[in-house]
């Protein structure tokens, strides 16, 4: 079965851009965090999609991937665990309300 | 040797260093025996050169580094060794000796010994650096470094507010002497393009006559400022507040003088440009007889030899101006002597009376003060130009310098200062030492003098008796003509051969103008008559005219001060609103710039989430068109 490469970018565009209007939408920091995770994935798409379209030996754009997951596991750590101790500081996850950071 | 010459000024600086940083904690009264005994040997070295130059040396520079060297611009340290220099080098250090001598003895009751001799080193330091430089930017070393010694040391007792004041007001007014000095540097520089005398000197005629005058008044407001002449003189009397050792150092015998010795070192400029010479003979003829008015009717003692001193430089100018530079220069050198043995001797009569110095109190001195009263007599002889004392010999050539270059007004104020200064050297004479004694408790208590400050004034009232005679006969044609001439002279300028009764008859002038000078004096102090309190009574305005010295402080405090005050408010209120100004709203709007963008930080996630999908959004397009050839010229 062929599925031309097109198909893919188009479902990568759409999941991406899904994870952006929820970025921009959501106002609960986790699911922000799974939107940011929801872009990344679909960078993911994206590149194996070129990769194997490319035809590349090596694979270079499946390498890239692995990455991205390594960095996606990272930041969710990281941002789970900021999420986490604001809320022990403040009991919400409402990112609209958590801004002592005003200038 | 005479490339031991940079000696002279090191051990002074020498023995400035030792006592400023160890004198007052450890040395303590050794700091005046290494001062003096720097200073001493500095005149045995400062003799040495003397004879080399007279043994033929008769111009050597010797550099001790190069300076400042920018382009074809070149200021060396380096010393100009030449007959005039050399002169100078040793009267400063000669009676820079008698006079450290006499300041152990005077001093050694203050308890600030150590700073006086560590700032009186320092002073002799500078005084050499400004009469061996070969340029006017190290002279202007010296110059400062005297200009501030003189201030250090006049405050020296600055517990006191009078000689505060009157260290404020020599540094000011020296600040505007200072002022024409750096003019007069800076356009030698301009118009010559260098600082160094004999490059200077000799290219005088490729200058044209603006130039020169330009540079010439404005180097003599600069020696009219630091040897206290009209207008700039009147910061010379109040530092008398000082020590009096500073006084016959500085304010009589050297510092004073530099003024001299700048427009005698600027011949060639001076000659060329011709009014300006013309003006310093003026000023010179006329601060000669203003002060002498003055100096009739003080009554402290130091005050009569200041003013004494402003009227013996107006006669320095007075020579220099009726081109007879020699003459000027051998008045420096016995004026030095006399000056600063009158001031010494003044000095142990103060400290025999335990700090008087009010001649209305004194009286009948001489028999409890031999030694001071004799050393005086002859200085005060000297300074009344009696035949055959040192000052006779100057002052009689400054005259007949005067007559013989046709400015015979300038001639007959001289005279009458003549008179003045026989008359007013009388009258301070006769009532310290002879009369009965005015205040029997204070004559009581007089004593006369330790031998470390009477010998210092034997030694000088040798030189005030003999040194005129010595160097200066016969008149016109003495040792120091013979041996300043070719120094100072300068090409096309004519030599007056005058005839023999010419000159006899002018000496004769002026030995009449001393003794009826003398005459008056004892008529008025001795006879009572006139009776000296009744022509005071009949002069009123005029006594309070000349009792308040012309109410020039006055005039300067209420006139000049004001409109100097209101020149500077003006000058305050530009800085203030538009210089402040300027720089407050550059930080205001700084502020406020902050103030608006920091509305940007709204501390909500979403709000920076869109700004970066923006961004991106911005880029891409931007990208795409960039790829699409939108942006192709």
């Amino acid at each position: 079965m062929n599925i031309p490469v097109g198909a893919f970018i188009a479902v990568s565009s759409v999941l991406f851009f899904i994870g952006v209007a929820g970025v921009l939408m959501r106002r609960n920091a986790v699911v922000i965090l799974m939107c940011v995770e929801l872009m990344l994935n679909a960078a993911n798409l994206a590149l194996v999609a070129f990769s194997r379209r490319g035809g590349s030996a090596d694979e270079r754009g499946s390498v890239f991937v692995v990455f991205i997951f390594v960095i996606a596991a990272a930041e969710v750590a990281v941002g789970l665990a900021i999420v986490l101790s604001s809320y022990r500081n403040r009991p919400t996850v409402d990112v609209d309300e958590l801004h002592a950071m005003k200038g | 040797m005479i490339q031991n010459v940079w000696l002279i000024p090191a051990l002074p600086l020498a023995a400035f260093l030792i006592n400023g940083l160890l004198g007052r904690r450890w040395l303590k009264h050794a700091t005046g025996w290494i001062a003096t005994g720097a200073v001493a040997a500095s005149a045995f070295i400062a003799i040495d050169v003397f004879l080399e130059v007279l043994g033929g040396h008769e111009r050597t520079t010797v550099t001790l580094y190069r300076w400042i060297g920018v382009g074809d611009f070149n200021i060396n340290v380096s010393a100009l060794v030449d007959p005039l220099s050399s002169v100078m080098l040793l009267v400063v250090t000669v009676v820079g000796t008698l006079i450290f001598i006499f300041a152990n003895g005077y001093m050694a009751h203050d308890h600030g010994f150590a700073r006086f001799f560590t700032w009186f080193s320092l002073f002799v330091f500078a005084m050499l650096i400004l009469v061996m430089a070969d340029n006017y930017l190290l002279m202007f070393v010296g110059w400062e470094g005297v200009g501030l010694c003189s201030y250090l040391l006049i405050g020296f007792w600055f517990e006191r507010p009078a000689p505060q004041h009157a260290a404020n007001k020599a540094f000011w007014m020296n600040r505007i002497g200072d002022w024409g000095y750096t003019i007069g540097m800076i356009t030698t520089f301009l118009v010559f393009g260098s600082m160094t005398y004999t490059d200077v000197f000799a290219k005088v005629g490729t200058v044209t006559q603006a130039n020169l005058t330009l540079i010439c008044i404005a180097f003599f407001v600069g020696a009219a400022g630091k040897s206290a002449q009209l207008p700039l003189h009147s910061w010379l009397p109040d530092a008398m507040e000082g020590p009096t050792p500073v006084s016959a150092l500085i304010h009589a015998a050297t510092m004073v003088t530099a003024g001299v010795y700048l427009v005698a070192r600027s011949t060639p400029l001076f000659v060329a440009a011709g009014p300006a010479l013309q003006v310093v003979a003026v000023v010179g003829a006329v601060t000669a007889i203003f002060a002498a008015t003055i100096a009739l009717v003080q009554m402290d003692i130091k005050r009569v030899m200041a003013y004494s001193t402003v009227s013996q430089l107006g006669y320095m100018f007075l020579a220099l101006g009726v081109g007879a530079p020699v003459a000027a220069i051998f008045h420096l050198a016995t004026h030095a002597f006399f000056k600063a043995l009158l001031f010494l001797g003044s000095g142990s009569v103060i400290h025999g009376l335990g700090n008087e110095q009010d001649m209305r109190k004194m009286g009948g001195l001489r028999r409890k003060m031999p030694v001071t009263y004799w050393t005086m007599l002859i200085a005060g002889g000297a300074l009344a130009a009696l035949p055959p004392l040192a000052g006779f010999w100057s002052k009689d050539e400054i005259l007949s310098g005067a007559f013989l270059s046709g400015q015979t007004a300038l001639w007959a104020v001289g005279i009458v200062t003549a008179i003045l200064t026989a008359f007013y050297v009388t009258r301070a004479m006769w009532m310290t030492f002879h009369g009965e004694p005015r205040d029997r408790h204070l004559y009581d208590h007089a004593h006369e003098s330790p031998a470390v400050m009477t010998l210092p004034l034997v030694a000088l009232a040798v030189g005030s008796a003999t040194l005129g005679l010595l160097i200066g006969f016969p008149p016109d044609q003495g040792f120091i003509h013979s041996f300043l001439g070719p120094a100072v002279a300068v090409e096309g300028a004519a030599e007056h051969a005058p005839e023999l009764s010419t000159l006899l008859g002018l000496a004769g002038v002026s030995v009449a103008a001393g003794i009826v000078g003398i005459v008056i004096g004892i008529a008025m102090y001795v006879r009572h008559r006139p009776d000296p309190a009744a022509v005071t009574r009949a002069a009123g305005p005029i006594y309070r005219l000349l009792v308040n010295k012309y109410y020039v402080d006055e005039l300067y405090d209420h006139r000049v001060l004001e409109a100097a005050r209101a020149f500077f408010g003006v000058l305050w209120a530009f800085d203030v609103h538009v210089i402040d100004g300027l720089a407050n709203g550059i930080g205001r709007l700084a502020a406020a710039g902050g103030a608006g963008a920091r509305r940007l930080q709204t501390g909500l996630v979403g709000n920076y989430a869109l700004t970066v999908v923006v961004g991106l959004l911005v880029v891409l397009v931007a990208y795409g068109g960039y790829a699409a050839g939108v942006f192709k010229r």
